[in-house]
């Protein structure tokens, strides 16, 4: 038996085409496959997205990330061709698709509602865009049949949209934008309408099709958890601007501004200035934590200098007796949150400043064993490494 | 205390089960009231004898109780299947134009922004102020041999004919086009306000994902938006052809008497002919004729419904 292969069996010549180019290695000179150069939308007064350069590679899930009204739909829909830029151009694949019209682009998108035709039956959804394309009936049937495995709904091609459930819509959609074979697929919030298991389960099935055909992806996500697991590089936009464009853990420890630090995850950002420098560490006095604490340096720092510094919750060390090193700072317990395979503490500090603090229950233990509880008189402590500085 | 109790009575009397069968219950006496029962009025009256009395029928007596010899008239006078055919063609040939004129205007009320959109719904409604008979009669008016209109028209085709074809005035007035006209022009927002609410609930995400999976705008017409609009076709044509095929005014008024209508039949044979046992039997088969097709059809497609409801499981 050969086990998971069994379900899909796409034709090898399929399978080929569609063979997943080496991700892409930083600095490697790859042409790039989406050339987005220099694009500001404007409706009327108001700039919907301002001056977008981005370039993305062949087989890449890119992910756009931010919040409602940051420019990334418009960005999608001005990639799909329902939208014209009022400046810049849009390359893909080396080809000019500003003028285009969506019918003529090599694109595909998968809609945030699905959009599936409702008088349509799900077989007939899938092969809509397959009458356009110059192929006989039997290739046309056999590729439905094709798409209707890859997403394993062949036992309800005959259902009409409003038979199936939620799940099975968002598969019939994603079949759907991907039946054409199109060289960039673009989803639209595609989890967003899912409950929070089955968004969790059809992430990994995202990536899995991905996978598969090896088709470049681009995500339109708010949810930065999602856009961390699908996505091989990330955009986080605000306001029409991309505010930094890199891998989840680059965003997520490298965050390059107080904007992108407070967005992704969560973080206790303080206000300090810089005191001195030495070597690969950086002495910033920080009122808020009674003092001067030491943070890895970022280049270009000069003493006098006003400087955010911002620490993740996870990163702060919280206990009872009062540990060695740098960055040891005495707090109590204010508040705290049980969530199972971790809890929130909130740590008041004497400046009257409250920390948010991640701790892991990597221990199996009862309620009054816990590390810290209410009014508890705790140390808080931090690697320099840990604390983020920012200059912007 | 006693206020309470008072209170309390007056909830229960109000929440009563009777109430909700009272509100279900109005529309239907009014339909048995004012429809059912004038119908089976008219329909016994069908089967009676015309008498010189007032009023003037009769059942019994030296009449057979059932009298079926206007029903056999209806196919022997060829006077009756002319008006009935000129009727039934005047309605399908008003609704087909009510359909072409009035679904673009209401695609495109559906398409203009929210201060026009209510400016031309307006404006579709706006012939309703005036009275029907009143436009009709502006029609003539129209019409006529001697109008601005038909002088303007005839100018037009003058400039275009060959000489010999030239006309001193376009014969308009009392024609089958007459009728025709003017029913589209009476009909016209009875087809356009249903397609209308029909079209303003379809969701333009799908023409998009229609466009996006390579459809040009005419296939995305064709695939989506058409086959989605077909409730408000069929509700607005029926609203037109149902009451242009019994239209009385309309044909009296610019229709010609060589061309009998079905509407005109009946008030003929009420009025001028008093022969109310023959004008019941023309307007029983009329009704008989436009209801039972609808029946059919209905009939299938709720059949077919059920099949697509129940397909693939």
């Amino acid at each position: 038996m050969t086990g998971t292969e069994a379900g899909i069996p796409a034709p090898a010549a399929s399978v080929a085409a569609f063979a997943r180019p080496a991700p892409p290695l930083p600095g490697a000179k790859v042409p790039p496959f989406i050339r987005i150069k220099g694009v500001t939308k404007r409706f009327g007064t108001f700039t919907a997205v301002d001056g977008v350069s981005l370039d993305i590679l062949k087989g890449e899930i890119f992910s756009l990330l931010g919040g409602s009204g940051c420019g990334k739909t418009t960005l999608l829909r001005m990639l799909a061709g329902f939208e014209a830029p009022s400046e810049g151009r849009i390359f893909i694949d080396g080809q000019d698709m500003t003028d285009l019209p969506p019918y003529e682009r090599p694109v595909n998108m998968m809609f945030q509602s699905y959009a599936l035709f409702p008088h349509m039956s799900v077989e007939r959804n899938i092969g809509y865009g397959l009458k356009h394309e110059d192929m006989t009936a039997s290739q046309r049937r056999d590729r439905v049949r094709e798409m209707l495995d890859l997403v394993q709904l062949t036992e309800f091609s005959h259902r009409k949209p409003h038979q199936i459930s939620g799940g099975q819509r968002q598969r019939v959609a994603l079949a759907r934008s991907l039946a054409k074979q199109p060289k960039l697929l673009l989803l639209d919030e595609p989890l967003a309408a899912l409950d929070k298991k089955l968004r969790e389960h059809t992430q990994f099935e995202l990536m899995d099709i991905q996978d598969k055909t090896g088709t470049t992806f681009i995500v339109v996500t708010h949810d930065q958890e999602e856009a961390m697991t699908l996505s091989s590089r990330l955009a986080v936009m605000d306001k029409g601007r991309i505010m930094q464009i890199g891998t989840a853990t680059e965003v997520y420890e490298y965050p390059a501004s107080r904007f992108v630090a407070g967005f992704i995850g969560s973080v206790n950002a303080f206000e300090g200035t810089v005191r001195g420098v030495s070597g690969d560490l950086a002495e910033i006095a920080v009122p808020e934590l009674g003092g001067a604490v030491t943070a890895r340096a970022v280049p270009g720092l000069g003493p006098g200098q006003p400087i955010a510094l911002a620490v993740r919750p996870e990163k702060i060390a919280l206990s009872r007796s009062r540990p060695e090193g740098v960055n040891v700072i005495a707090g109590t317990v204010r508040d705290l949150a049980y969530f199972g395979k971790d809890s929130l503490y909130r740590i008041a500090l004497p400046s009257g400043r409250v920390l948010s603090v991640n701790s892991v229950n990597a221990r199996r233990h009862g309620e009054h064993e816990r590390v810290a509880d209410w009014e508890d008189a705790v140390w808080l402590s931090f690697d320099p490494a840990a604390a983020i500085l920012l200059k912007d | 205390m006693a206020a309470a109790h008072h209170d309390g009575r007056w909830a229960r009397w109000f929440n009563r089960s009777g109430w909700i069968r009272i509100t279900i219950g109005a529309p239907y006496l009014w339909l048995i009231l004012f429809f059912l029962l004038p119908f089976v009025i008219v329909m016994a009256m069908s089967f009676a004898t015309r008498t010189p009395t007032a009023p003037p029928f009769s059942f019994g007596g030296e009449h057979p109780l059932l009298n079926t010899e206007h029903y056999a008239r209806l196919v022997q006078d060829d006077l009756y299947i002319r008006a009935y055919l000129n009727s039934i063609l005047n309605a399908a040939a008003a609704t087909v134009l009510c359909l072409l004129i009035g679904y673009p205007m209401a695609l495109g009320l559906t398409r203009v922004g929210r201060a026009w959109r209510n400016v031309l719904l307006m404006l579709v409604i706006l012939p309703f102020w005036t009275s029907f008979l009143l436009r009709v009669y502006a029609w003539m008016g129209l019409m006529g041999s001697n109008s601005w209109f038909n002088k303007l028209l005839t100018a037009g085709w003058n400039l275009v004919v060959p000489a010999d074809w030239a006309l001193r005035s376009i014969p308009m007035m009392n024609s089958g086009f007459a009728v025709a006209l003017v029913t589209v022009y009476s009909y016209l927002p009875f087809m356009i306000l249903p397609l209308y609410a029909t079209l303003e609930k379809l969701d333009l995400t799908l023409n998009e994902a229609a466009m996006d999976l390579g459809s040009k705008p005419f296939a995305v017409f064709r695939d989506v938006t058409l086959p989605l609009s077909v409730p408000g076709i069929i509700a607005g044509s029926l609203l037109v052809f149902i009451p242009a095929s019994g239209e009385l005014i309309i044909p009296s008024l610019v229709g010609s008497s060589a061309r009998p209508m079905i509407g005109r039949v009946i008030s003929d044979e009420f009025a001028s002919a008093r022969d109310w046992p023959m004008a019941s039997a023309v307007a029983v088969a009329l009704l008989l004729l436009l209801v039972v097709p609808m029946m059919v059809y209905t009939h299938f497609e709720g059949k077919s419904h059920a099949r697509a409801e129940g397909g693939g499981r």
